[in-house]
């Protein structure tokens, strides 16, 4: 693997007693957006602000392009980076001179600062709004100049720090698909903390789980949503049904796991006796009703009481129990209007023994 | 009624023929006390700023200090003045006392803390997360005081015209650390006194409209700044 960017080593963070962040490594490498996602809290903010050289660590070192950050060197390597934070932080000023005060502190003269803002005005659609006052923009408009002033900097690494949470969900998507589309033109070596797993799924090529101030697993974006290491990262990245069972037998590939409520095929390598955590993602559960000729290819259909049914966008979200355990499933409207289940009704939860993924406990 | 119409009447014949003591007076209460609020800049800004962002052992304490010190009673800064500046005093060598530098010093020590106070105030108005998104952006410490400084501008305007307002109706300690003597530390407030204890009111309430005017056109002038920049900035609805 190609040199890292910029690596971090032995961090800790400390607020008195009080530990915030503790990551043994983590290294962003060039052209990759990392997407750092978790729940609030859990010091995704403090470890951004570690990267951009905004706050200094407690314990530990950061290394960029392989040498260790002195105290020294701070403001040079600053200048390599530009951060976007949550809130646009503008300038009471123009859009056009808010977009020029990175290039301004950096000395370039009028022809280059224009030289530079306007192309990105123009790719980020605000190119009308270049002589409005700052205060007088929407939520995404702002937000939009924000983008423009780091952009514009041609950092070697982008620091974004939630820059969409505040949005509402159309103005939202909208600023997502286009800096999505810019960053991959570009190539810009970005670290992206949010903790929208959706939007840390769509931008990041690898993405790391920070929980409770601690980096839980680190991988490929497919790898992280489809293989949690852990309870904690398969609860966060949406895996709803998490069973806790033995391996009975093992056959060929094939073991069959019980849980409290059933038994279940599932695919892996495993030894009988072992402790498991089975995880289902909702969309991977079909439901049925029972008596119904069902053809699936599915191997494991467990019969279950419906215990809630929730509107969930598009889809219909219904609980089930099955014994003492729990699962959940996704339904399209046309389905669920089609099955006519009600809460209390019996129902046939069919899934695929390759879409369980097995946690092995120690 | 009369006295009043009749002062007035004198009072602007003073104004209008530029009355060589009047305007002496007028000239050396705007250089005695501009001099003062230039210093007083110099010195309370950077402890606002200070105040304002860093967290030091001790702050609470040193906040504390200055917003006792925005409501000092000028007469109480004459008397350590004095004290400090007398001859037999710690500064008494420096034979200041009964001079302009004294009342300048005087008038710093009552407008440092106000404006002190207010830039504190002033900066704590910004968003906290607006040093970080600057630093992020690639500001040396230098220019994220500027940057924040300029931010700040509006309020920090009225620190300014507080500082003034404060030193310019000032008459306790410069009466004591000046000595009101004429031509030399004689300055509109304390002339004021003056004429009024002798009972020359149109003297008095000239020089009484004149440090109004004064003090009306300073301010004007500095809110005329502000709500310009104010209007130029309407918040999104």
């Amino acid at each position: 693997m190609a040199e890292a960017l910029l690596s971090l080593h032995d961090i800790r963070v400390r607020y008195d007693d009080l530990t915030v962040l503790e990551v043994d490594s983590l290294a962003v490498y060039p052209g990759e957006i990392l997407a750092v996602m978790g729940p609030n809290g859990a010091g995704k903010s403090t470890l951004l602000r570690l990267m951009g050289l905004l706050q200094q660590p407690t314990q530990g070192k950061i290394n960029f392009h392989g040498r260790e950050v002195a105290p020294t060197d701070g403001l040079a390597i600053r200048r390599r980076m530009a951060s976007v934070f949550q809130e646009p932080l503008l300038l009471n000023a123009s859009v056009y001179d808010n977009a020029a005060v990175g290039l301004r502190l950096r000395g370039l003269d009028r022809r280059a600062i224009e030289q530079r803002i306007h192309p990105w005005l123009t790719r980020l659609g605000i190119e009308h709004l270049a002589r409005r006052q700052a205060r007088t923009l929407s939520g995404g408009e702002a937000q939009r100049t924000s983008l423009v002033r780091a952009l514009a900097l041609d950092p070697e690494l982008l620091l974004l720090d939630e820059p969409f949470s505040p949005l509402d969900p159309p103005t939202r998507e909208g600023l997502l698909l286009d800096l999505e589309r810019i960053l991959r033109e570009t190539g810009i070596t970005t670290v992206f903390v949010t903790h929208d797993r959706d939007e840390a799924f769509m931008l990041g090529d690898r993405v790391a789980v920070l929980i409770d101030g601690k980096i839980h697993q680190v991988g490929a974006a497919a790898e992280v949503f489809l293989r949690p290491v852990n309870e904690a990262v398969a609860h966060f990245v949406g895996v709803d049904t998490k069973l806790s069972g033995i391996v009975e037998t093992v056959n060929e590939g094939l073991a069959q796991v019980r849980f409290n409520g059933g038994c279940v095929e599932v695919a892996g390598d495993f030894q009988a006796g072992e402790h498991v955590l089975l995880c289902l993602r909702p969309e991977d559960i079909t439901l049925s009703a029972p008596g119904e000729d069902f053809k699936s290819s599915a191997r494991n259909r467990l019969i279950a009481k419906l215990v809630k049914i929730i509107p969930w966008g598009a889809h219909y979200r219904a609980e089930l129990a099955c014994g003492d355990s729990r699962l959940v499933g996704l339904i399209t409207r046309p389905s669920f209007l089609e099955l006519k289940l009600h809460e209390g009704d019996d129902a046939v939860a069919s899934f695929k023994s390759t879409a369980v993924h097995v946690i092995k406990r120690k | 009624m009369e006295i009043i119409w009749e002062g007035i009447k004198q009072a602007l014949g003073h104004i209008l023929t530029a009355d060589s003591e009047v305007l002496g007076i007028t000239l050396r209460s705007l250089w005695i006390s501009g001099a003062a609020t230039l210093l007083s800049l110099a010195v309370g800004i950077p402890i606002g700023i200070a105040l304002a962002l860093a967290r030091f052992p001790g702050r609470s304490f040193a906040v504390s200090l200055i917003n006792t010190g925005m409501g000092l009673p000028p007469v109480v800064v004459g008397l350590f003045v004095s004290v400090f500046l007398w001859r037999s005093g710690p500064l008494g060598f420096l034979e200041l006392l009964y001079t302009p530098t004294a009342m300048v010093i005087a008038q710093l020590i009552i407008a440092f803390p106000i404006v002190a106070g207010l830039t504190m105030a002033a900066f704590q108005t910004l968003n906290p997360n607006l040093r970080l998104q600057l630093l992020g952006i690639g500001a040396s410490r230098l220019q994220l005081l500027w940057l924040l400084s300029k931010e700040a501008r509006l309020p920090l305007l009225a620190a300014v015209m507080a500082g003034f307002g404060g030193v310019i109706s000032e008459v306790g300690a410069s009466m004591m650390v000046g000595g009101n003597i004429r031509g030399q530390t004689r300055v509109l407030t304390t002339a004021t006194v003056l004429e009024t204890g002798k009972g020359n009111f149109e003297i008095a309430i000239a020089l009484g409209l004149i440090l109004l005017i004064l003090t009306f056109a300073v301010n004007f002038l500095l809110t005329h700044i502000q709500q310009r920049e104010q209007l130029r900035w309407p918040k999104p609805s």
